[in-house]
């Protein structure tokens, strides 16, 4: 073991020492998810909170024709600006984005009312802007309350009991947890950590196998009288060092980020401690091995540092895989999926981040198969590097 | 000892070796010389055991080389084509790096190292990175790693590759102190007027074949060339000049 843990030694210093590719690996990969996932995240829940409290401003042209009206969209929040003119200008101020709406009283509203017939209101919007969409479903529904009062009045005031219009009352109840709510968008941890780990992993896998043959330095490694499968197994353990380190801050970051934001507040929750984050570590490890020998294998088939790199590249997409199929069909998690690596390490994540507790025999069952994988491809790694192939 | 005995190996459509047989004796320095492309690296990685023959036996020592055979690459260090340092470690660390390598444990790697240092000169550039180093440097610190398990045999690919004239001077010093102590060294080149002020035996290769062998002024008297040069376009064939 002595040669293998010399060559683990030098690889993790000499990476080390390549400071651009430190900082792209383990700055840069582990932590511009996690910022960019909870800024995104942070950004949409604000906009999804925009709603009953704000105050909406609406263009009313001939308000004056209807003053109950616009009494009971002052009490609901709505502030009405008085404007003149007709349609035309209506839809030029949506046009030229002065007014998300436009609320047009026409002129035989007040007689329609006071007749019992359906009086007519005119509200303009553009449906094509969706962030807009959600003011005019608020005022739609505010009018429609309006109208329902007014209906309810006339029913009473003929000695019709208004009940007789509601034949059916559904309450749908919601089971979901807050914890769950959240999974949506906390079921893409686990694919972050993935990534992280590739790209922490990616520099060494290429540098220690093909980048050492284009370098020259390969020739006299196999010269030397260590074991060609020390040498290897050296290298990958390096490969291995670098992935725990980026998976170890992705998760880290991914923990702290989103616990800053206030998840509760829009009905969610995420189980985000430190305890939680040593687990996510623990049961996405097994993975590293793994990953760490296909690079390794991939890196070294290929001739040059170039190629290395592109295969890499495609190869960051293998590991998301299971997790869209699993998307697609709708698979819920089960003991059979647990031998399925990246799947059942998806699986697992999500369970921890809903506080539901593991069981152990899939946890062992996961981590079993991942590893097996893992020592199943170390032996064509450990074949090119016995062959001349492996010097190009 | 280094032998050869009738190594032949072919890349893919291309004949690189047609059965090349030489003898590398103890205490000698052996230049093997050829044009480029006429099979020299190929023959000294067989040698080295980084590439297996086709057919025919690399020995060291008298025992036979091969790629399983670990034990028996402790008696040869190998000084490979541009050196091949790692750039991102410094002189010492090149060195004590193969020196654990070899199995040297850790104080051991570094009093070894230590002594390298001393015996190549190296002592103003050992705690610098290699990425800077000159060619001279490069191949000084390189022979030290190639030394650090005290083989008996050396393998040196074109070590006077890009070298000035002095850092050639000092390579020869080096390499005739190495030859006092008993080692068997080969070493490669294309460039005639090095082989003949180093070498004490020279074996001409050319495309695949060993042409002629034997000491630099016997070469010289058999073509009855006026130089070591023209010996070397007489043995080859290649004058350099298309007819």
């Amino acid at each position: 073991m002595g040669a293998a843990w010399s060559v683990f030694a030098k690889e993790f210093l000499e990476n080390l020492r390549d400071r651009r590719t430190v900082m792209t690996a383990l700055l840069l990969g582990p932590l511009f998810g996690p910022i960019f996932f909870s800024v995104m995240l942070q950004l949409s829940l604000d906009r999804s909170r925009v709603g009953a409290d704000e105050i909406i401003q609406l263009p009313t042209i001939n308000g004056a024709a209807a003053p109950n009206l616009l009494a009971y969209l002052q009490a609901q929040r709505i502030r009405t600006v008085p404007v003149e003119g007709d349609a035309a200008v209506a839809r030029q101020l949506i046009a030229r984005r002065t007014a998300r709406l436009v609320l047009e009283i026409p002129a035989e509203y007040g007689a329609a009312i006071e007749a019992g017939r359906p009086a007519p209101l005119r509200l303009y919007a553009d449906s094509s802007r969706t962030g807009d969409e959600r003011y005019a479903m608020r005022l739609s529904a505010v009018l429609e309350r309006y109208a329902q009062q007014i209906a309810m009045q006339r029913l009473t005031l003929r000695g019709v009991d208004p009940q007789l219009l509601a034949p059916v009352v559904v309450h749908r109840v919601d089971v979901s947890t807050p914890a769950s709510r959240s999974l949506l968008v906390l079921g893409m941890m686990s694919f972050f950590m993935v990534l992280s780990m590739l790209t922490g992993g990616m520099y060494l896998a290429i540098d220690t196998t093909v980048g050492e043959r284009e370098r020259g330095t390969l020739e006299p490694l196999l010269a030397t009288p260590a074991p060609r499968g020390q040498l290897v197994l050296g290298k990958m353990l390096a490969t291995c060092a670098y992935m725990l380190l980026s998976l170890t801050l992705s998760t880290s970051a991914l923990c702290i980020a989103l616990g800053r934001i206030d998840l509760e507040q829009f009905g969610m929750s995420a189980n985000l401690g430190p305890g939680t984050a040593v687990r996510i570590i623990a049961v996405m490890a097994p993975l590293i091995p793994l990953l760490a020998a296909l690079m390794t294998l991939i890196a070294a088939w290929t001739r040059s540092a170039r190629e290395a790199q592109a295969w890499l590249g495609i190869l960051q997409l293998v590991p998301s895989v299971p997790l869209v199929f699993a998307s697609l069909l709708n698979l819920a998690p089960r003991f059979a999926l647990m031998p399925v690596p990246s799947l059942s390490q998806h699986f697992l994540v999500t369970q921890l981040l809903r506080a539901e507790p593991l069981d152990g025999l899939w946890l062992a069952a996961s981590a079993g198969s991942t590893l097996l994988l893992g020592a199943l491809l170390l032996v064509p790694v450990m074949r090119l590097y016995g062959s001349e192939r492996v010097l190009g | 000892m280094i032998e050869a005995r009738e190594l032949r190996k072919r890349f893919g459509r291309i004949d690189a070796l047609h059965g090349v047989s030489f003898v590398a004796p103890d205490a000698r320095i052996t230049g093997l010389l050829g044009p480029n492309g006429a099979g020299k690296s190929t023959t000294l990685r067989i040698l080295y055991a980084t590439l297996a023959a086709d057919s025919g036996t690399a020995c060291v020592d008298g025992d036979v080389v091969s790629v399983a055979n670990t034990g028996l690459r402790r008696r040869v260090g190998v000084l490979p084509h541009n050196a091949g340092l790692y750039p991102a470690l410094t002189a010492r660390e090149n060195i004590e790096y193969f020196a654990r390598l070899c199995g040297l444990d850790r104080a051991a790697a570094r009093k070894r190292a230590s002594a390298l240092i001393e015996l190549m000169d190296l002592q103003d550039i050992a705690a610098r990175r290699a990425k800077g180093f000159s060619q001279g440097q490069k191949i000084r610190t390189a022979l030290a790693r190639a030394l650090v398990h005290s083989p008996r045999n050396l393998i040196l690919d074109e070590p006077t590759n890009g070298l000035d004239v002095p850092a050639v001077r000092k390579l020869r010093a080096l390499l005739l102190r190495l030859r006092e102590q008993g080692h068997c060294i080969l070493f490669s080149s294309h460039v005639m007027q090095e082989v003949g002020m180093l070498c004490d035996e020279a074996v001409v290769i050319a495309a695949g074949r060993v042409v002629a062998c034997g000491t630099p002024e016997a070469l010289r008297q058999r073509t009855q060339a006026a130089s070591f040069e023209d010996a070397f376009v007489a043995l080859t064939g290649d004058t350099g000049q298309d007819a």
